[in-house]
């Protein structure tokens, strides 16, 4: 065993010495891109070095070929060359004559394997060459990223540059470098000046720096300096920890909410128990889908496109719901929640034909990734706050809807009195299909919302179901503002309890609290008042 | 619709005619079974297998079939329905008559055909990597244990990225549980320090993780290198990279090795925010080997798309099917108790461009593979073990395992032998 293991061993090494041969057309270029293409990465992280020593001009456009995967060898020519994706496949360009080499199959060409480690060291030489860019933003990116390993040399480095330094921000980073190099200075003063100029910062660098002078600084004063400052700096942090998690309880509240809010008009407001809910939720992330797929140049404008789209996908599918099943069922709840958990599972069939059974790929535009930095500690992810926007819009048209348009007043009166609505002149069965509409129409667009989130695939509306009804039930059927609150509140219980219980009892404990909460209050946070609650 | 319903009818029942004549013909063909899900949750990924197994079958009868008779697969749709896989074993076994059985993906499914096998002395080829702690006279586990796949990740990012602080996040159920048993007392013993170990669980399917991924963002920022060893399943995986991403946190800063996102879960989704994570297996789709391109060139000849990729459960079958004819050959018979006995010691090419053994515990040896993850949904091996690993059926890391071997060779004959005590137990299930 032990011997023929070896024998492959060699047979291996023997392959890949002869497979080792890169043209460049430079023989000085060539052990570097050998190196880049074949080596260990020990050796690669020193051909790195090589080649920002050689006199290729576009250094910049190299090193980012080669973490971009666009400078490859095309293994029969060995050539480097530039590819281009067209179709399954690579349309390459010599990368040092510019020669048209014309197409071959993806599995001809091989990309220089790259690990995190280099990832690093290529940003990092990107990034020192850009600490002369023009562009401000490029300094301070660069200064930062050298914020991250600070090392007391930094120091007279940036001292030099600060004076030249035109722009503030790029200046401030600057003086934290040096008070953060400062830190490990000889001199005790120094330190101690050093402690003073970095209390104010939350940065990562400076509190573990901090928390290690506290512990190990040979000086007794400047330890107790440090303490001073790590225990001002905790409090702080905890603080802002608590905003932070309020934030991540709001944000998963506003999913609740739009998720629950449409199924608050068909069952709070017409008292249909529609168990297909989490399906036209799920169209509506589909139709988003659709439209990304349609305009694949403009991931942003399809996304905003699809929030009418999914509206009238959805609203027609409930509409067309109502007609043909639901409105024969009005007064049997049993019937009704049988009926549209068969549509339910129709729904998802049909998408698992028509579409794919897989999960699709629903891209996030650009504005809508990263995060603001408030500060260090404190940051507030871009998604997250549109959807908790999105989902105060959402909830402010429906509200005017139902309080101000003639639509509302009409759903209102069925939904109260529908004998006496009838009487009056109203035709409620075209209302209920209205409202009905409505409210499926809504969970389209929370599907919209949802795509940007969570996975887009047929179990998408299951996984929501459960909470959109223990949203409604919990805030008092009938009641939007009682959706709002409800939904936001148990969003910010659950976000709350999380750090000490886990994920999974968080959960388990939120709907066992809901459980108490409706046996001593049936009908929720907000009940209906009056004689429309006896309905 | 009425006619569509006859038509359907019609069909089943001529299928049902053959299947009829395909039993009568059985004296010449020798039949393999294949258990696995082509509907239900699990069908996004046990389907591809279903494919594997018939294009391993199809290629090996053009090579002439086995001791003279062409191969025959019997597929049953067990519909991810942990139950019903032990009835579909069973009616495999009894009715169908098959000599093998390929399948299965999940450990549950695992443990509930388990007594079926034993109870008829069949065999089952499991190709999914798993947490280990069996062993089973007549299971061959073709997919990693926790040594070939979890053990050589954290000592890669141990040894190689300098990691200090470990988050071991996963999906609450039996695999993630047990390997992060094992991986705590495994970095426990390595001198990591209690504090720096963050354990956390979430439900199937978590799509909410703003509050975990700060939590890890910020026990992180202790100064010290930090990774998360992510036993997150299925479907949680997107949502998690993507908080990740929207929080700032890329791979440079805090890498994530993850053993259950392979090239398959990859191909449905924007790949972007998950570019040089890792993951652990044994054997990548990018694999520089001509067994690997001859393999892949099949496969998208077979499926008839040039899109569909290949994974590490996949290597899994080839590897098993592989050595169940080599076995079959070499015992002359597909007799499952000749075939047991000679099965151990056969080893096969893997499609990583060695040989891969059957160890008398059931496992195999197999390299094990780091890679990145390219933002074509592709990974590139950054590491690799300098050798062949043997998957260990029991944990040494583990109290109450670490003195249990396993050995189907006779005179031993057993899959849960303690040294100690010298006294085989039998199988726990």
């Amino acid at each position: 065993m032990l011997i023929r293991s070896l024998i492959i061993l060699l047979l291996l090494m023997t392959t890949s010495a002869q497979a080792a041969k890169v043209e460049t057309g430079n023989d000085a270029y060539n052990p570097i891109f050998e190196a880049l293409y074949t080596g260990s990465f020990t050796e690669k992280e020193q051909a790195l070095k090589d080649l920002m020593q050689t006199d290729i001009e576009d250094k910049k456009k190299f090193l980012n070929g080669i973490v971009n995967k666009t400078l490859m060898v095309h293994k029969k020519s060995k050539k480097v060359v530039w590819v281009e994706k067209q179709g399954s496949k690579f349309k390459m360009t010599d990368a040092f004559s510019g020669e048209d080499l014309g197409l071959d199959k993806k599995r001809k060409v091989k990309k220089f394997a790259i690990n995190n480690k280099m990832r690093s060291q290529v940003s990092a030489l990107i990034s020192t060459m850009d600490l002369d860019s023009d562009d401000a933003e490029k300094r301070l990116a660069a200064i930062n990223s050298m914020l991250a390993n600070p090392a007391p040399e930094y120091a007279g480095f940036l001292k030099q540059r600060l004076d030249k330094e035109s722009n503030n921000k790029v200046k401030q980073a600057m003086q934290l470098g040096i008070a953060l190099a400062d830190l490990g200075h000889e001199d005790t003063e120094v330190r101690l000046a050093a402690i003073d100029n970095v209390a104010d910062s939350l940065a990562p660098a400076v509190r573990s720096a901090l928390a290690n002078m506290a512990e190990n600084d040979t000086d007794k004063q400047v330890r107790e300096a440090a303490q001073k400052v790590v225990l001002e700096q905790e409090e702080q942090v905890r603080f802002f920890g608590y905003i932070e998690t309020l934030f991540f309880g709001l944000s998963l509240g506003s999913v609740l909410v739009l998720a629950a809010i449409g199924l608050a008009i068909t069952f709070g407001v017409m008292g249909v128990i529609n168990m297909a809910h989490g399906e036209l939720i799920m169209l509506g992330a589909y139709t988003t889908y659709l439209m990304q797929q349609a305009m694949p140049d403009s991931v942003g404008l399809a996304l905003v496109l699809s929030i009418p789209a999914a509206f009238i996908v959805s609203g027609v599918v409930g509409i067309g719901i109502e007609r043909s099943v639901i409105r024969f069922l009005y007064g049997r709840p049993l019937e009704t929640l049988l009926a549209t958990f068969g549509i339910s599972l129709i729904l998802q069939q049909m998408v698992r034909t028509v579409i794919s059974p897989q999960n699709v790929p629903v891209s996030n535009p650009e504005w809508m990734s990263g995060f603001i930095q408030i500060n260090s500690v404190l940051s507030i992810t871009y998604n997250r706050m549109y959807i908790i926007l999105f989902c105060l819009a959402v909830f402010a048209l429906l509200f005017f809807i139902l309080k101000k348009t003639r639509l509302g007043l009409e759903v209102r009166a069925v939904s109260q009195n529908r004998a006496m609505a009838r009487a009056m002149g109203i035709r409620s069965s075209r209302v209920d299909a209205m409202t009905f509409g409505l409210g499926s129409g809504i969970a389209g667009v929370a599907g919209v919302a949802l795509s940007q989130l969570t996975n887009v695939g047929p179990n998408l509306g299951q996984a929501y179901i459960v909470d959109s009804f223990m949203v409604v039930v919990f805030g008092g059927v009938g009641n939007l503002w009682g959706t709002l609150i409800g939904g936001m509140s148990l969003g910010v219980v659950n976000k709350f309890m999380e750090p000490w219980t886990g994920a999974v009892l968080a959960k388990i404990l939120v709907l066992v609290f809901i459980i108490l909460f409706i046996q001593k209050r049936p009908r929720g946070l907000f009940p209906q008042k009056g004689r429309a609650a006896e309905g | 619709m009425k006619r569509t319903l006859l038509n359907a009818s019609v069909g089943a029942a001529l299928l049902a005619g053959t299947m009829f004549s395909a039993i009568a013909s059985a004296a010449d063909t020798i039949k393999v079974g294949v258990l696995h899900s082509l509907s239900g949750t699990m069908a996004i990924s046990e389907t591809t297998l279903k494919d594997t197994m018939l294009m391993l079958i199809e290629e090996q009868n053009k090579k002439g079939g086995l001791l003279g008779k062409k191969l025959e697969p019997v597929v049953v749709d067990p519909a991810s329905n942990w139950p019903l896989f032990a009835e579909k074993a069973r009616e495999l076994i009894e009715k169908n008559k098959v000599d093998a059985v390929f399948g299965c993906w999940t450990s549950v499914s695992r443990k509930s055909v388990l007594p079926v096998f034993e109870e008829l002395n069949s065999l089952l080829f499991y190709p999914v990597q798993y947490e280990g702690e069996e062993s089973s006279k007549n299971v061959f586990y073709t997919g990693a244990a926790p040594n070939q796949q979890a053990i050589p990740a954290v000592d890669y990012l141990m040894n190689e990225i300098g990691v200090k602080r470990w988050v071991l996040a996963g999906t609450d159920y039996v695999y993630p549980r047990t390997t992060n048993k094992i991986l705590e007392a495994y970095l426990k013993a390595k001198g990591v320090a209690e504090k720096d170990i963050m354990i956390n669980y979430t439900p199937f399917g978590h799509s909410d993780w703003q509050s975990i991924v700060s939590d890890i963002k910020k026990f992180g920022s202790a100064g010290k290198k930090t990774a998360v060893v992510s036993t997150i399943n299925g479907d949680a995986n997107v949502p998690f990279y993507k908080e990740l991403g929207n929080q700032g946190i890329s791979a440079q800063d805090i890498p994530v090795v993850a053993f259950s996102v392979g090239e398959e879960e990859l191909s449905g989704i924007d790949t972007k925010p998950l570019v040089g994570h890792l993951a652990a297996w044994n054997y990548f789709m990018s694999v520089d080997a001509q067994e690997n391109d001859a393999f892949i060139e099949a496969w998208q000849k077979f499926i008839k798309s040039e899109d569909r990729v290949t994974n590490d459960p996949m290597e899994a079958h080839y590897i098993g099917f592989n050595m169940w004819v080599e076995a079959v050959k070499k015992a002359g018979t597909t007799d499952p108790a000749a075939v047991q006995e000679a099965i151990v010691g056969v080893a096969v090419p893997n499609l990583t461009g060695g040989l891969s053994a059957m160890m008398p515990n059931h496992h195999v040896t197999k390299p094990v593979l780091i890679g990145e993850i390219q933002d074509d949904g592709q990974f590139d091996v950054v590491w690799k073990t300098s050798g062949l690993v043997a998957g260990d059926a029991w944990s040494d890391y583990l109290e109450g395992s670490k003195d249990i071997i396993s050995d189907w060779r006779a005179p031993l004959s057993c899959g849960n032998y303690n040294v100690k005590t010298a006294n085989c137990s039998g199988q726990n299930f």
